[in-house]
């Protein structure tokens, strides 16, 4: 019993993370066919934004409030200087602009605040435990999987019922008609990056408290996650991309129980062989989403 | 053909001229900067004959680079090394010893061998999907070479490799990447795999078989990266797995793409562009230290110039600074002009 709760904790804590991350990335890939490699510097953003803040002695929930927001503008931003000048041009060309937007951001954390890592402030209560049913369990787990819940809720509301999310879906499943339409694009597409941001700089909380610091490296872990959820998930699906981010933590998870400590080293070779297997099964991923129009 | 000779001759005039300049220069820091643009020329060559012809960005470049570089340190590490720089090697290598020559050739070999088997399925996808899986590959094989201590002595840097690579050597492997990147260019299998690359659905239809096209080109340039990591091991003598990782490929990748990912000119020249402009801004970074001017060691400055002179050549010039044409076929072009019009 004690096991089965921590292992479910485990799963839906860690999927809860895994699956935002992928959302965020996949909203953008979802209305423009482009991978943002600088995903993961937004959450690197929000990080450095809750490190300058230390210690001004602000109360918590109005620091993180700034450090999303930070990341809301930093991924606005990747819109501007990444994907619009070359939007048009090749798929190539924004696939590289958005990496050394990835390598600008980090080598600015590396010169302007430091290689080192850098402590974030953090609530007394992301260091609790509690224990259900026997199993101990940290807080901030828990804080975890009710943001989730909370944030795939209120994503899924304002995908259904809002003018903007079905703007949005439509811009995702026919760029070209929806244009045609009257929905402005550039407007689709820079909501469609500050929405990814805000997923960014929320799930970058979740994720720094788990470790207490940040360093200028810390998005390259999200982002190669949310890659390997989307890609199990389904690229074109957003839904794909949630159920994508939980089976990545159920397996990960299950590797951690289960591979020995000499091959538990190796976890990452074997997460990313079986996202080149998967692809090679099914190139669409396991779900597929709706037949994508044409690029702008 | 006349015009791919002149390509050849200028661009092989250009490194020859670089051999020259730092013979008659003779500043040992300058030899260091030469060999190490020899170097990248040819992984960036090998990156060019995959990128360039199918279209494809592919970031497990660099992953291919360090089996090559580990595979030749295996073979060349003196054997009484071999106890101390990899204590847990296999029994039937630690005897093994060979000339750092052809261990940079097993490299090479090594690598194409083992691009040819990982790469083939992967070579059906396109677009985001083939860039992901790529991605994917370079984090395994990083994965793979930071904790198989038993070849790579972990994530601790690899030592005593012999030390083999002068510039005239690294030159001379440079000239014949070169070579072979025009010539894969024009064959056969090169002309089809553009034709690919500019609408994948009209060549299918004219019978290219697009993923055996793709694996060729992907098998050439997992080669040369094999080649350029072994020579760039046998220049340093010690290194470790981070330098076979991202921002190492950001580097190529940068040199590959401002200078034009189309055309081997464009590889050409964008090396040299971009490793002239990285070691006078390591320079500057340098003096900003010595000079104390911020209370922190100044790093991470010459990659944001980089990156930042990334995005404006593709914002501005999007197939780099030479993006259709081979400089040979420039030249020849001006003369007919003149000609016609003479």
């Amino acid at each position: 019993m004690t096991f089965t709760v921590q292992f479910l904790i485990d799963v839906l804590s860690l999927g809860g993370a895994y699956a935002l991350m992928a959302l965020g990335l996949v909203i953008v890939y979802g209305i423009l066919k482009l991978v943002n490699f600088a995903y993961g510097e937004l959450i690197m953003v929000a990080g450095y934004a809750m490190f300058l803040m230390g210690g001004s002695g602000l109360p918590w929930l109005v620091m993180a409030g700034v450090a999303v927001i930070m990341a809301v503008i930093a991924g606005i931003a990747t819109d501007y200087v990444a994907f619009r000048p070359v939007r048009a041009k090749s798929v190539t060309a924004v696939l590289i602009t958005s990496f050394a937007f990835s390598t600008l951001l980090q080598n600015a954390a590396l010169l302007f605040i430091s290689p080192r890592p850098r402590p974030v402030p953090l609530p007394d209560i992301f260091s609790q435990t509690v224990t259900i049913f026997g199993a101990i369990t940290p807080v901030r787990n828990l804080i975890t999987i009710v943001a989730a819940i909370v944030l795939l809720a209120l994503f899924a509301w304002l995908m259904r019922r809002t003018v903007l999310g079905i703007a949005m879906r439509a811009a995702a499943t026919n760029f070209t008609m929806a244009r045609m339409l009257g929905v402005p694009a550039n407007l689709i597409i820079t909501s469609a990056f500050a929405i990814s941001g805000f997923l960014a700089g929320v799930v970058g909380l979740l994720w720094i408290g788990r470790i207490g610091t940040v360093v200028p490296g810390i998005g390259l872990e999200p982002l190669l996650v949310a890659f390997i959820a989307t890609v199990i998930g389904g690229m074109r699906s957003m839904t794909g991309a949630v159920i994508g981010g939980f089976l990545l933590a159920l397996i990960d998870t299950t590797l951690n129980y289960t591979l020995s400590q000499e091959l538990l080293k190796f976890r990452d070779a074997f997460t990313f062989s079986l996202v080149i297997l998967i692809l090679l099964w099914r190139p669409d991923g396991l779900i597929k989403g709706p037949a994508s129009g044409q690029r702008t | 053909m006349k015009r791919h000779l002149l390509t050849v001759a200028i661009l092989g005039g250009l490194i020859v001229l670089l051999v020259l300049v730092n013979q008659w220069l003779g500043i040992r820091l300058y030899d260091r900067i030469a060999t190490n643009l020899c170097i990248s020329l040819v992984l960036v060559l090998g990156l060019q004959v995959f990128m360039g012809n199918s279209g494809i960005l592919s970031f497990a470049h660099m992953g291919f680079m360090g089996v090559g570089a580990y595979t030749s340190a295996v073979l060349t590490i003196p054997a009484q090394m071999k106890g101390m720089a990899l204590p847990d090697l296999y029994p039937f290598l630690q005897a093994v010893q060979v000339s750092p020559y052809l261990a940079i050739a097993a490299g090479g070999i090594v690598a194409a061998l083992v691009a040819a088997a990982l790469s083939y399925p992967l070579m059906r996808l396109s677009d985001a999907a083939a860039v992901i899986t790529s991605f994917a590959l370079l984090v395994v094989l990083y994965t793979v070479m930071t904790h198989w201590s038993q070849v790579t002595n972990g994530p601790r840097t690899l030592f005593g490799l012999p030390k083999a690579t002068d510039l005239p050597l690294a030159a001379g492997v440079a000239i014949l990447a070169l070579i072979a990147a025009l010539v894969f260019k024009e064959s056969r299998t090169g002309r089809l795999l553009r034709a690919s690359r500019d609408d994948e659905t009209a060549a299918a239809a004219l019978g290219a078989h697009i993923p055996s096209l793709r694996w060729r080109a992907f098998i050439l340039a997992a080669l040369f990266a094999g080649v350029g990591g072994a020579l760039w091991g046998h220049f340093i003598t010690s290194f470790s797995p981070k330098a076979f990782y991202l921002k190492e490929t950001f580097l190529i990748l940068s040199m590959l793409v401002i200078g034009g990912a189309n055309t081997v000119t464009g590889a050409i020249v964008g090396t040299f562009i971009v490793t002239i402009a990285y070691e006078s801004l390591r320079g500057f970074e340098g003096v900003l230290n010595e000079a104390k001017i911020m209370s922190n060691p100044v790093i991470g400055l010459t990659e944001i110039v980089l990156a930042l002179a990334m995005i404006a050549v593709l914002a501005l010039r999007p197939g780099g600074l030479f993006p259709t044409r081979e400089i040979g076929a420039l030249f020849g072009r001006k003369k007919t002009r003149q000609e016609n019009a003479g």
